[in-house]
Parts: C-alpha cells; structure tokens; sequence
C-alpha cells in the first residue's frame, strides 16, 4: 500500500490526487469530501441497528427489481401447466401464475423471492427494533424529534409496502390478507364505502385497475417514498450527529467523541452490510418461506385456518380477534363497524402515542433543553417503566394474533386465552410499568453504592500508598 | 522513580490496547510530522488473513456460477444457490472485519456538537420581513394566496374520483339472487335438494352469475328441521332443514369457510359457521346470528325453494346486505 502513498512533495506526485481534483475541480467538493471521511460516529453496538435496516432495504430495492422482471400484475384468468403437476390444470390469475413461475420455473427465482421476503421481515424487525433503543435512552428528544419522527412514518410506511408485497401475489393467503384490508377500509366511519371503491375500482375483490394500482403503489410510490424517507432520516442524523452514552467524564452534552467514517468506521459498516445481505441470501436459499404454491390460487369464497401474516401484521390481527361483537350504530346507519377498533383506530393510537412522545415527555418534565447524550434505561425509570407497559401493550395484542397457534401447538383453549388476553391487556401494562420503575430505582441504587465502593477502595490504596512512602 | 511508573504505565497502556493502536494526539505529533490519521503497526498475518477470505469468496462466487449452469431449472437446487451467494458474502463481510479490528487505525477523535445559528436565524427573518417592504396589505395577500393554493389542490385532487364509483355506492349492494335463480356448484351444476345432506358443508353459486361478486358464494348445509328456531318471517325458508347463508363475514370479509359439527353432541358446542380469520362464530339455526367473535351482524340469510324437478332455488333476497360493515350496511337489502 506504501507505494501509492508517497509523500507528496517535489514533483514526486501522488496518483490518488488525480481523482481527487477532477472531483474538487467540477463539484467544488472537497471540503465537504474531507469533511464527510471524517465525520465522527459514536461507538456502540446498538447504534448499529438501523444501519441493519438500511442495508435489508437495498436487499429488497435490488430483488425487487429481479422480481419486477418477470411479474404480471393482471387477474386475467389462465390455467396453470406448468412445473408444479398439483397445480396442473388449474384456472388461476396470470399474477399468481407468475409468481409460481418465479418460484419454481426460473433458475434462481426462488433464491431471489425468498431472499426478498425474508429482507422484507428483517427490514422491520430492525427497525423496531432500532425504534426501541432510541425511545429507551432518550435519543428522541431535541433536537431530533424530527429524525424520531420521520423515522416512524418509515416504519408505518413500511407496514403498507410489506402488506401490498405480499397481497399481489394473489395466492389464497394475500386473498384473505385483501379481503380483511378491504373490510378493515370499510370500517372507516361513514367515508369507508366510497374510499374502498375509490381504491378498489369497485366492490372487493376489485377490478383490473386495482392490480395495477397495487403494482404501482408496490414497486415505485412506496419504494420511492421509503427511499426520500430515509435519506431525509440519513440528513437529519448527519446533521446533528448520533448520540452518544456517557461512557467517560470527557464525553458531554457539547463534545463528541467518536471513530471517523475513514478509516476507521468504513470497513466496519461494510462488514455489517455484507453480514446482513449475506445472511438474508442463507435465509432466502435455506428457509422457506411463503410457499405460495400450496396455498393454491384465491377466490373470495376461498378460506383456509391457521393462515398467519408476516410478523409485523400479527397486532393488527390480535386487535381484530380482540374485539367483542359489537357495531356502533345509529338507526339503520353503522357509524364504527367493528374492524374499525381493531384494524384502524388501535395503529393509529399506536402511531399517535409514539409520534408524540417527545413533546409529551418535555411537556411532562419541563425540560425543553437539547439533549446530545444517550440515558441509560435505568436513569429515566418513568420514561422506561412508560416504555416497558406500552411495549407490553402492543406485544400482547400481537401475541393474541397467534393465539389460534398457541391452541394447536399447546392445547391452550382459544376461548380461555381470550378471556385472559382481554384482562392481560389492562393489568400486565400498569403492573409492568410500577416493576420497572422499581428495578430501574434498584440499580441506580446499586450504581450508587458501586461508586462508594470504588470511592472508598481508591481511597484505601491511596492510603495504603502514603503508608508505603513513610 | 515518578518517571520510571510513568514510563512503566505507558507501556503497560500500549500493551492493553495492542489489539487497536492507540491515538493519542501527542504520539501522533510525534510519529511523523503533520499526519492526519496516525500509523499503526504493520500486520502481515492480518493481511494474509484478508486474502484468505476473499479467495474463499471468489470461490464461492464461482460455486454460484457453476451450481446455477450446471442444473436445469426443473432440479435447481435453490438452497445451495442461497449457501453459495450467502457464503461469498459473508466471507465479504468477515474479510471487512479483520480490515476493521486488524488493518486500520481506530482513531478516537473528539469534536463539538453542531450548535444552532442565532445570528444567522435573525438575518432570515430580517430578509423575509425585508423583503415586504413594498406591500401594504400582508395579511390579506397571504389570505388571498393561501385561498388560491387550496383552490388549486382541490382542483388538482379532484380526478381522484374517477378511481371507482366513488359516491355511487350501489354496486355494494349487488346481488344475484332474486326468487327463482338457480343454485349451482363451483362447476355450474345445479344442486338437487335431495343430493344435500346433514352434517356436511358446501359451497353454491347463483346460476349464469359472476361468482366472484361478493353476494354471489353461499354456504349451505342441511340440519334437522326439529332443531331449527329461526326467526317467524323466515319459518319457510329452510326447506326440509336446508339452510342457505352468505358465505362473506359480515366483520372483515374472508369466507366463513368452516363448519364446526360436533363429533360427540353430548359435550360438545353445536354446529356453527366459523369464519378462519378472527373466529367470528354464527348459529346457523336461529338464522346466522353471532354467537362468537368480533362480527357484528348476523350473516345474511337466503330464503330457498325447492323446484318441481327437485332443484334448489332462491325464493327471494337476502335477509340483510352481504358483506363487511359500512355506513349504510344495515339499509333494506333491495
């Protein structure tokens, strides 16, 4: 490597400023180019998640395209010849043909779907993930309440374009996905007729114009905005840096310390974008997922039980099932036909809460100050014991989602579980919230006598030093 | 003596950071003249390690490449496709972990936070305020502006209604069925009374309709008529004990493709209509009323007639409107 390094100086010139100065001499660049190797990052294992994201994204931008390539998004109606002989014969959407196509006709086609959805999976696991540690230290608040968030139009934005994926495949599965997003639109108080024959072309399972709308919405709208999503993210965090924890006195709200993008943090974050695709791609060729070839074509009088969504949907299924019967009517009119608690008004109190967390935290404890420093959990219990129940909140409804699973797999009856999940879902979360805080209150206490302990064993030595000297 | 622990202490330092050179901004100064990102030691094994790697990776690769010719797409095994490329990959990311820890400085470096701009914030507004010097009535411009922009976008958003019928909402409300169609199966055949029998489940369609219009599906199954307790407008439209329901959930729209019988009646809960979404239960005795689940409405109920030739037909409408509930679900099924 030394020899294209030299010194630079007297004539003996350096190649690597060749580039360099072509760059500076049309962008007028190079400030900013010097200043981007070396922006800092904060070193921390968990800051690392949303870069999982990001990279599960690129997965999914680059096997979707793949995809893309050979995917119909016409209901026009064919019958099926094709390598899979239980399908034989079989009249089906060209959509769903293709689909079975990509998985089984085409060299590598599985490999790139499966890969696809798994990226899908991953993509927001990491970033609830990436969620919850920003909202447990406290890297929310001012100045980057924007970053928190635009970061959580991201992720509802990326439940729509998981659910729109895995709904134009038109296997019986995204059928009954469809079908349930149809009546959950529905619901909507008074507009949701009109809104669902708006979006639908006209009564479920819509016509021609839907599946294009669908493609479209998949393939470029969503993606699009994901994308313009997370470079305005990306700038925000650039823009006021990451946080960071107090590991040393040196490290405060005004000073920053951290490894620069070069060369220190590059290889790092290369090495974590190659871990993610890697292991997305062993996932995608090792563990199946969606076999969309035995679910068998849809028809809106088709249904199948035990049909599970991707995991991001499992609350709003548990919210739906939730529910007790009833509809909210006045005379003949339904004003909030059932699916609308579950399905619409619960993500969105979800949504809501979150979204303004940081105003109500500040609201709370009058601290309109700006915070560069990342809380460890245990420093705000209040904050995390909020946390923890909202957590459990959502985590229970979720869970109530398999609860059909839970039968056939345990033998827990349906019929109980109901019953304790709806006692579970008021109790578990306030109860939750008072253990936390109280454990949280336990190791600042234990911090504390740590920091005598260590005080006073310095003191020890340093007492024993001086009887030494003596 | 002080000297000599100092002396002792750096190199016990330099010793507990010899996995990552330390950077301190003195031994920087020292090293060379005006570096920017100071040395480390030089690490050969590391570096033989890196080629190691990535030759694994190249070979990999070429794994992928041959599984892929090799195999015709009937027998392409997809899983060794996924070991090859992921494998590649991930030697990728070990190769750039060893650069990470082994190869490249870990520079520690200190900086400010960026802070906010006051003076720069004041001279924004003092231009914009500026700026206005020439307009008398402001408020009113921006009044007046703000009107045109709303105007616009309503203008703009308008089209949005040609999506679908969007205030024509009748077509919710189609149906196929009026007294005399025909019930057929999925293949089109028309069904005898005679050939439905108790304790099974099935699927029928109105004849020469489009089957796929939400109304049209239904579920009928045969019970015994001792049992039946339907409401007294619908005393005759289960003849001899068959009954005939909407097959979309009145909660969120998926078949109610179950049929809960009891293999032992004695303990066990009746027969019931079940739809595999989120368990909405309906009793298809007291004419498809909730009995369990978040559904909130009966499922419709189709009055049946039995023809001279002994074929089921609708004997009119469905007791109620088809379908996931909205705003005017519950109007007079026309």
């Amino acid at each position: 490597m030394s020899s294209l390094r030299p010194s630079g100086r007297d004539g003996d010139r350096d190649p690597l400023l060749d580039p360099v100065r072509f760059i500076d001499q049309r962008t007028a660049s190079a400030p900013l180019l010097r200043q981007v190797l070396r922006y800092l990052f904060p070193d921390h294992w968990s800051f690392l998640l949303g870069e999982v994201a990001l990279y599960a994204f690129i997965v999914l931008i680059a096997t979707g395209v793949y995809l893309a390539l050979f995917f119909d998004d016409s209901t026009a109606k064919t019958v099926y010849h094709g390598f899979y002989s239980p399908l034989d014969g079989q009249t089906m959407s060209a959509a769903y043909k293709s689909v079975v196509d990509i998985s089984l006709r085409y060299k590598a086609g599985l490999l790139i779907r499966q890969t696809h959805h798994w990226a899908a999976d991953v993509f927001v696991a990491a970033i609830v993930l990436h969620l919850m540690r920003v909202f447990f230290t406290g890297a929310f608040r001012r100045p980057r309440e924007l970053t928190w968030t635009v970061g959580l139009i991201l992720l509802f934005t990326a439940f729509l374009e998981g659910y729109l994926g895995y709904s134009m495949v038109d296997d019986l599965l995204s059928g009954m996905g469809l079908a349930i997003g149809y009546g959950v639109g529905l619901s909507i108080p008074v507009i949701g007729g009109p809104l669902m024959l708006a979006i639908f072309g006209a009564p479920f399972p819509g016509n021609t114009h839907f599946w294009s709308r669908m493609f479209i919405m998949h393939v470029f709208v969503l993606p699009v905005l994901l994308a313009t999503l997370i470079g305005v993210h990306l700038g925000l965090v650039a823009a006021r840096h990451h946080t960071q924890f107090k590991e040393s006195p040196r490290h405060t709200n005004r000073r920053l310390i951290g490894v620069p993008m070069f060369p220190g943090q590059a290889p790092r974050s290369l090495a974590l974008m190659f871990f993610t695709v890697g292991i997305l791609f062993l996932l995608g060729g090792l563990v199946q997922i969606n076999p969309i070839w035995q679910w068998g074509p849809f028809e809106p009088w088709y249904g199948t039980n035990g049909a599970q969504p991707d995991w991001y949907l499992g609350w709003l299924i548990g919210a739906l099932r939730l529910m007790p019967s009833f509809d909210v009517t006045i005379s003949h009119f339904t004003l909030v036909p059932n699916p609308f608690w579950g399905g619409v008004l619960f993500p969105l109190l979800v949504l809501g809460v979150l979204m303004a967390f940081p105003w109500i935290e500040r609201f709370i404890t009058r601290d309109p100050s700006a915070h560069n420093l990342a809380d460890r959990p245990r420093d705000h219990p209040n904050r995390t014991g909020f946390g923890v129940a909202f957590l459990s909140f959502v985590f229970l409804v979720f869970m109530f989602g398999a609860a059909d699973r839970l039968f056939v797999l345990f033998g827990f009856n349906y019929n109980t579980q109901l019953t304790l999940f709806r006692i579970a879902i008021f109790v578990l979360p306030p109860l939750l919230f008072l253990l936390t805080r109280k454990i949280c209150l336990e190791l600042q206490a234990s911090d504390a006598i740590e920091e005598m302990h260590e005080e006073a064993e310095e003191e020890g030595k340093e007492h024993e030093r001086a009887l030494l000297r003596t | 003596m002080r000297f000599l622990r100092w002396l002792g202490a750096f190199f016990l330092m330099r010793w507990l950071r010899r996995g990552a050179p330390p950077v301190l901004p003195e031994a920087a100064e020292e090293d060379s003249s005006e570096r920017i990102v100071p040395a480390g030691s030089k690490e050969r094994r590391a570096e033989n390690l890196v080629l190691v790697l990535l030759a694994l990776a190249v070979l990999f690769a070429i794994g992928f490449i041959v599984t892929y010719a090799e195999f015709t797409s009937r027998q392409m095994p997809d899983e060794v496709l996924g070991i090859f490329l992921g494998g590649a990959l991930v030697l990728i990311g070990a190769a750039f972990t060893v650069v990470a820890k082994r190869l490249v400085v870990t520079e520690e470096i200190e900086e400010e936070y960026p802070s906010q701009h006051p003076q720069e914030q004041e001279k924004i507004a003092e231009i914009i305020h500026q700026s206005g010097s020439r307009i008398t009535r402001k408020r009113l411009l921006l009044t007046a502006g703000a009107g045109t922009g709303a105007a616009l976008g309503v203008a703009a958003l308008t089209p949005v209604l040609s999506l679908g019928p969007v205030w024509a909402t009748g077509p919710l409300d189609e149906t196929p069925w009026k007294r005399g169609v025909r019930l057929v199966d999925e293949e089109g055949r028309p069904i005898l009374a005679d050939d439905v029998v108790e304790r099974t489940f099935y699927t029928a369609f109105p004849e020469g309709a489009d089957p796929e219009l939400l109304a049209s599906p239904l579920v009928l199954i045969r019970v015994d008529p001792s049992k039946l307790r339907l409401p007294h407008a619908r005393a005759d439209w289960a003849p001899g004990g068959i009954l005939a329901f909407s097959k979309i959930c009145t909660h969120a729209g998926c078949a109610v493709a179950l049929y809960r019988k009891p293999t032992f009646a004695a303990v066990e809960p009746g027969e019931a209509l079940i739809c595999p979404c989120h368990y909405s239960t309906f009793d298809p005795f007291t004419g498809g009323t909730v009995i369990y689940g978040p559904a909130g409405r009966p499922l419709p109920q189709l009055p049946l007639e039995i023809d001279s030739s002994g074929y089921l037909r609708a004997a009119g409408n469905y007791s109620a409107r088809v379908g996931p509930g909205w705003w005017n679900v519950r109007s007079r099924p026309t």
